[in-house]
């Protein structure tokens, strides 16, 4: 069998002969992905990877540093620093051939199959992958907008807000007032906005115990929610306050200039306040009329798009049936997608679609959680075949375990994304 | 390496199978290997002397290390099926020609059970300890499933989410370099309900048997 190093060396080596323009044969077919992350740089690697160096590769990705929304609660509470959270492009571009080009797509020609740069000029493709992530819908929490992160950081983009959502803990008053204003359904990370809960609870607990945290939500229930519930009351016993909808939740409304939250009409003041407004898919996908009603809706068994069987959708911005929003859905997700661009591209074998996923979140030191399942292609919908969820009264060392595992599969998948 | 592995095997005593528990101690079992170190070595992607290399031995089928002169005999052994297991190996080691008559292997043997033992502990390593009894579970045919390595390839995709493709096993256990049965029965084991983890219950729950074999086939290339 090839041995992988060598086999990558080669495409590295023939990519770079390649690129010379007037060796490039137009013949190879070209794949081009609009963002760097858990989807886009997975498919970026597979495709180039598995296709032995026959399909040109374009990955588009603005920032040089790829930050992790997965782990980054972690880093709100002191488990991760934030570096350990950052990943680079060099590795897919100079051992996989990949053409990283770091700029914002713009727009998509999708008769002339374009994609236009920020920085000018464009980039054609033959087969298009989108993974942009979310984008949060303005106005959705009256008072909020981007405009006003800095005052509440939404913190739902890792990197910078992360850090700045960090800080603010850390300078909060003792015995002050951590709001948090959760979003609604469908939501990137269904278990994401309580695993933070839990990680802030964690740095409070040990820093500034007479601190409270208040979460207004507008939904009836949440992921994983009995297990949250019950590792709250043990660990962090009358800290933890959530607002649902019948008492207001969902109804709030925040001013960042005087801190004040306004829930049901009652004014509340609070010091930090973290605002996950309601969200939908990445603006290139809503600029290119690619969705409908806020998502980008795909066929299961290749993830393309219904609207345009040239552009396969994956991650947080596909509406594509029982998946939740993860990065391990991402990323899997992904594979899917390059083996049917591979098909399409060059008549690469086709596989029947097979997803999975599995979302660890962590409660406190050495108590980790987990959910998850196994997914396949329905008729026109990703349907769940099995799943499984953490158990209430397993053990101390269960949950040590789920923790330790939950430290393998960050190695493990961003190595898969990024090589 | 400190290394203590309980190797639970089947004796009999009185005529009535006892499961007998018997802790291997590694550290013994390198230093009673020196006896076999002229012939053979136990060490990964280690060479083959005049007998295999014996890293990962435990779940390997008989006679089936490429590039070994072996004696027909245990060809032969390994073709109707025998797999080196904690059970099978006590046997060859206690009396290696009686136990495979026409073995080239000429070693004495080791009378004493808890030698053997420290020897099985000792070959075992990291790995997972696998048993006859366990083996006994799947049919003989399940080990001679020819996989589809270009299938396995792409469902490999679903493993290395979460098992390091690049060997780090924080956590999570390595699982490229088991040997193909070793791999097969774990899966098996697995889904059939004889080991438990969520994940992996919930993840083999779908794979068929073709499936399994083409996923060992493709993570043994892999190695290769
Ligand atoms: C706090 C938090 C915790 C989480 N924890 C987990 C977890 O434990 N496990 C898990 O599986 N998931 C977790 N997630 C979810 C996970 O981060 C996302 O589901 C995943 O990143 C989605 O992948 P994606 O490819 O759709 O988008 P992203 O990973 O966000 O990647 C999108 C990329 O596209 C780029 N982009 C956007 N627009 C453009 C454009 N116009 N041109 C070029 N590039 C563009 C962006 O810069 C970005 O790099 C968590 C999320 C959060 C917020």
């Amino acid at each position: 069998m090839i041995n992988r190093r060598t086999f990558l060396g080669t495409t590295a080596a023939l990519a770079g002969t390649l690129a010379a323009p007037a060796v490039l044969g137009q013949a190879r077919p070209r794949a081009v992905v609009i963002g760097g992350g858990a989807g886009g740089a997975t498919a970026a690697r597979y495709i180039a990877n598995d296709s032995d160096g026959m399909i040109d590769v374009t990955l588009i990705e603005p920032t040089r540093h790829y930050y992790t929304c997965f782990f980054s609660n972690l880093y709100l509470g002191g488990f991760r620093t934030i570096e350990s959270l950052g990943h680079s492009y060099g590795t897919l571009a100079a051992d996989y051939g990949i053409n990283v080009v770091h700029d914002w797509a713009t727009g998509i020609d999708r008769d002339a199959r374009t994609v236009a740069l920020a920085g000018g000029g464009s980039v054609p493709y033959d087969r298009l992958i989108v993974s942009p992530g979310i984008d949060f819908k303005e106005g959705a929490v009256p008072g909020w907008s981007t405009a006003a992160q800095n005052a509440m950081p939404h913190a739902y983009k890792a990197g910078s807000q992360t850090e700045l959502l960090r800080a603010q803990l850390e300078n909060m008053r003792e015995g002050g007032t951590f709001a948090m204003v959760a979003p609604p359904n469908p939501y990137r990370c269904p278990p994401g906005p309580y695993e933070r809960v839990s990680m802030v609870a964690h740095y409070l607990s040990q820093n500034n115990p007479t601190a409270r945290i208040l979460i207004l939500d507008p939904k009836e229930s949440f992921s994983k929610q009995a297990l949250f519930e019950d590792g709250w009351a043990r660990h962090y016993p009358g800290m933890i306050e959530r607002i649902g909808p019948d008492f207001g939740g969902g109804n709030v409304e925040v001013r960042p200039e005087s801190m004040e939250v306004v829930v049901d009409g009652q004014v509340e003041a609070v010091d930090v306040c973290n605002v996950i407004p309601a969200m939908q898919a990445g603006s290139i996908l809503q600029d290119a009329a690619l969705t409908e009603s806020d998502w980008a809706t795909v066929m299961p068994a290749t993830m393309q798009s219904v609207m345009d069987e040239n552009i396969h959708v994956l991650g947080d911005s596909a509406r594509q049936g029982a998946m939740p929003k993860s990065g391990f859905a991402a990323n899997s997700q992904a594979k899917v997608a390059a083996m049917a661009v591979r098909h399409a591209l060059t008549d690469s074998r086709l596989f029947p679609a097979r997803f999975s996923n599995t979302c660890w979140s962590l409660i406190t030191t050495d108590d980790g959680i987990k959910v998850g399942a196994t997914y396949q292609a329905g008729e026109d919908r990703i349907e769940a075949v099995d799943t499984f969820v953490s158990q209430l009264g397993e053990s101390d060392e269960v949950r040590a375990e789920t923790y330790r595992e939950s430290l393998g599969w960050y190695d493990s998948i961003t190595s898969d994304m990024f090589g | 390496m400190v290394r203590r592995v309980l190797l639970p095997i089947l004796a009999t005593l009185a005529g009535a199978p006892v499961a007998l528990a018997q802790e291997g101690d590694a550290e013994r079992g390198a230093v009673l290997f020196r006896q076999c170190n002229s012939c053979h070595v136990a060490e990964p992607d280690g060479p083959s002397r005049t007998g295999p290399n014996l890293y990962g031995v435990l779940g390997r089928t008989a006679g089936a290390l490429e590039g070994v002169r072996y004696s027909p005999a245990i060809r032969e052994a390994g073709e109707g099926g025998l797999i080196w297991t904690v059970e099978t190996l006590d046997g060859f080691l206690q009396d290696p020609r009686g136990y495979i008559p026409g073995s080239r292997m000429s070693f004495r043997g080791l009378p004493d059970l808890q030698d053997r033992m420290d020897v099985i502990a000792y070959l075992t390593g990291d790995a997972p300890v696998v048993h006859s009894s366990e083996l006994g579970r799947l049919s003989p045919e399940i080990f001679t499933i020819e996989g589809d390595v270009e299938y396995g390839e792409y469902l490999s995709s679903e493993c290395v989410a979460c098992h390091s493709a690049s060997g780090s096993d924080e956590g999570i256990p390595v699982i490229t370099g088991l040997e193909p049965e070793a791999f097969i029965l774990a899966l098996h084991d697995y889904r059939d309900g004889h080991r438990e983890h969520q994940v992996m219950t919930t993840v083999t729950a779908r794979l068929t048997d073709e499936e399994i074999a083409s996923l060992a086939a493709y993570f043994a290339e892999l190695e290769e």
